[in-house]
């Protein structure tokens, strides 16, 4: 029993993938999208990226089917539904949701991070360090707690080897069903990376992936993998909610601005005379004004706008949204001036091209040029674009959320994480969990982006082209 | 050249007016002073007295485009939007929320700023360069492979922990030099070295891996070939060459950032407590005090602009084919 939310950003995220997806089914048709498409596929290094992509897309994917669960009410009144709006990742992580300690606690820590005072059986009070109430209190003796995440380990490293071991026989079985050969010259094809699709690169990958994700999930129902922030919410938790924000910054502000960039760009190039003008007029002046700036002063306003309309959000979860698309939108109007002044220069010199100039002797209308014969013909250069510049956002959400202009200070983002532990430096012994947490999975995500980024560049590129 | 730059200057003012409409109606369109009195007052319970003083300090309490209460051109000119961009024209930036002159304390931040961000650049640039050249006279071998893999992941790791790690680890482990803060002459040098150290190391990623992209190019031209075929050795042909041909990209490139250095490095200086241009645009956003980031904005823009003029007279000094007209 639960009523579904549809926050913006969700329903952004899933007509972003229904675009992804029909971009797909039309680039299968075209001979000039899909060897680029093919060569990405073919490359190791986008193989690689791809597996680890993908798991952060899932991620960020089950936190964006949002619900409110109804309450417990009595029989025959009306179904009350929560307030608070939880997404099926939520669900999924009740465990670490909700084992929440009081501060404090190292990654696999069985007693706090601070003293308190201690009751012991006979009545006597003493300042130690107390048991966590979660983590490792299933341990009778809490120095053993080594051997026993030792044995934990390795028993959900076994169910990983086994599940992809599996995976990978089914991956096989699919490839030898398809070309119509046996399994064991398709398994040996594989494993020797003779398939023209580097499947052996994507298989490793896939499987160093479940050999870290088994024993974390094993190990979280018991213990605090990551450690506990300062309210004692699990890190690991908050950082899993994290990878949707990045994801949301990083891809929706390209969606929000390539109708814009990509309508003007072709246009000032097309039309040329004052519609060039005025178009270039527009991307300068937006230019040169500094974006950090710009986006300080955008948030600012918007901020202000909220605090005198509080009741157009009706929960915490939709304001904070709100503004994360809100500031999707301002990174959007301060980024889509390079995507437009390139299409510009590439549209003044397509217009010249023989065949546009055919097309207009026809006499076809100029915005049937504009989208038949000018738009299939600079596509790489935007899908280019919205790649490369996706790893450059998840990098600006930190520094933004740091600056005091990102998200919401209520929503889980790696920026937020860092901002609130990077006081925590100067204790001692130091916390450093929480940072380590939020720069090493933020590094991951724009580590393989960087990755899968030059491989579509590569691809796409007619320069680097042989 | 001069009537060129007039023109060029002439061509900046729009501009500038552009830059002063969009912040004008991000700072007055979109909320009402009203709202933003109230905001800044802070309290729930504000009487319209306060607000109407709150607004008269800031020469708010005018109508915001037309002045339909006084006839003539006057209608137009007493108007907040006309004497807020004709002081900003002017220089003349108001007063922040706690009274200071915003004109002056820009002056006074602006000498720690450039102390960061001039050797910043300098070094960063240096180093970038030295390093792009190291990895294409090893191209297409393993050392270059490396300095590839290097840069890559450098350039994904996040601003914030070079700065972070830096801190901890020089400062606090090692006790080498001071956390943050500042001082004048001399013994600025200590609280400097760290921080410039920081923002060279945090750029060396995307920099040296975007130079190495524009010497590879230069090496495909027909030139070096040229060069090769006379028996010149690869030393030679790499820094007598392609890097001076490179140069100009290099270059013009750079130039266009010179001017915005004045403006400083947000991060940086809020991180290591340097009184500079970075930090007071923080702290005002922090505040919310709308005079200091509207200044700020303006500012920022007109370097931009003198930024790209510079690039255009940039190129005609490097490469003699190119004239200004």
């Amino acid at each position: 029993m639960f009523q579904p939310v549809i926050l913006w950003t969700d329903a952004l995220i899933f007509l972003l993938l229904a675009a992804v997806t029909a971009f797909f089914v039309y680039a299968r048709r075209q001979p000039h999208l899909r060897d680029p498409l093919r060569r990405v596929a073919q490359s190791r290094a986008g193989m690689v990226s791809m597996v680890v992509l993908a798991a952060y897309v899932a991620i960020g994917l089950l936190d964006s089917l949002h619900f409110r669960p109804a309450l417990p009410g009595k029989p025959g009144a009306g179904v009350q539904y929560a307030v608070e709006t939880l997404s099926v990742l939520d669900k999924l992580a009740t465990p670490l949701r909700e084992r929440n300690e009081k501060t404090y606690s190292a990654p696999f820590a069985t007693h706090a991070y601070a003293k308190e005072v201690v009751e012991l059986p006979d009545g006597r009070e003493v300042r130690d360090f107390p048991r966590l109430k979660y983590g490792g209190a299933h341990l009778v003796d809490p120095e053993a707690w080594l051997s026993d995440v030792l044995v934990r380990t390795l028993k959900a490293e076994t169910l990983a080897l086994a599940t992809w071991l599996l995976a990978a026989l089914a991956l096989c079985a699919w490839l030898a069903h398809r070309n119509a050969g046996s399994l064991s010259t398709t398994w040996r094809a594989v494993w020797r990376g003779e398939t023209p699709i580097p499947w052996r690169a994507g298989l490793l990958t896939l499987g160093l992936l479940l050999l870290l994700v088994f024993p974390a999930l094993a190990l979280s129902t018991h213990y605090h993998v990551l450690g506990t922030d300062k309210v004692g919410q699990d890190v690991l938790f908050q950082t899993l909610k994290s990878v949707r924000t990045g994801l949301v910054i990083g891809t929706l502000t390209t969606l929000v601005m390539l109708p814009f960039a990509v309508l003007l760009g072709i246009m000032a190039g097309y039309f040329r005379g004052w519609i060039d003008d005025l178009i270039q007029y527009l991307y300068t002046t937006l230019n040169s004004i500094p974006g950090v700036l710009l986006i300080a002063a955008a948030v600012l306003m918007m901020q202000v706008w909220m605090e005198s309309n509080p009741d157009l959000f009706d929960t915490v979860a939709a304001r904070a949204d709100a503004r994360l698309f809100f500031l999707c939108a301002i990174l959007g109007v301060t980024s889509w001036t390079g995507l437009c002044r390139l299409l510009r220069g590439e549209a003044l010199k397509l217009r010249e091209m023989e065949y546009i100039q055919a097309a207009h002797a026809f006499g076809v209308s100029h915005w049937r040029i504009i989208g038949r014969h000018l738009l299939p013909n600079v596509m790489h250069i935007v899908l280019i674009t919205v790649v490369m510049d996706f790893s450059g956002l998840v990098l600006a959400e930190a520094v933004l959320s740091y600056v005091g202009v990102g998200v919401d200070p209520t929503m889980q983002s790696w920026g937020n994480m860092i901002n609130s532990a990077r006081l925590e430096m100067a204790r001692d012994p130091m916390v450093w969990w929480t940072l380590a947490a939020a720069f090493l999975f933020m590094f991951a995500l724009v580590l393989f982006a960087n990755l899968f980024a030059d491989t579509v560049r590569d691809a796409f590129d007619p320069r680097t082209r042989r | 050249m001069t009537a060129y730059l007039l023109r060029r200057i002439l061509y900046a003012l729009p501009i500038l007016l552009g830059v002063n409409v969009i912040t004008f109606v991000l700072f007055f369109m979109v909320n009402t002073p009203d709202d933003m009195a109230r905001m800044n007052l802070g309290v729930k319970h504000v009487t319209q007295e306060a607000i109407d003083k709150w607004k008269a300090e800031r020469g708010y309490d005018k109508p915001l485009l037309y002045n339909a209460s006084v006839s003539g051109a006057k209608a137009l000119t007493d108007t907040v939007f006309f004497e807020k961009s004709v002081s900003m024209f002017a220089f003349d930036f108001g007063r922040a929320d706690d009274g200071r002159d915003i004109a002056r304390e820009i002056k006074t931040r602006m000498g720690p700023s450039l102390a960061i961000a001039l050797p910043v650049f300098a070094v960063g640039l240096a180093v970038n360069i030295s390093f792009a050249l190291l990895m294409v006279f090893f191209r297409a071998s393993y050392l270059d492979f490396a300095g590839v893999v290097l840069c890559v992941a450098m350039m994904s790791i996040s601003g914030l922990f070079y700065i972070i790690a830096g801190q901890y680890l020089v400062s606090k482990l090692w006790h080498l030099v001071p956390i943050s803060g500042f001082a004048g002459g001399l013994d600025a040098f200590k609280f400097l070295v760290l921080p410039v150290a920081i923002g060279v190391v945090s750029g060396i990623g995307a920099g040296a891996r975007w130079y190495r992209t524009l010497f590879l190019e230069e090496m495909g031209k027909d030139y070096v070939r040229t060069a090769r075929a006379k028996g010149l050795a690869e030393t030679a042909v790499l820094f007598r060459h392609v890097l001076k041909n490179a140069l100009i990209p290099i270059l013009t490139g750079a130039v266009v950032v010179i001017p915005l250095l004045f403006m400083g490095s947000l991060i940086t200086e809020s991180f290591f407590g340097i009184p500079g241009l970075g930090s007071y645009t923080i702290d005002a956003i922090n505040a919310q005090d709308f005079a200091v980031v509207r200044a700020m904005v303006f500012l920022g823009s007109l370097l931009y602009i003198v930024g790209l003029v510079l690039t255009d007279i940039s190129y005609t000094l490097v490469d003699p084919r190119i004239r200004l007209e």
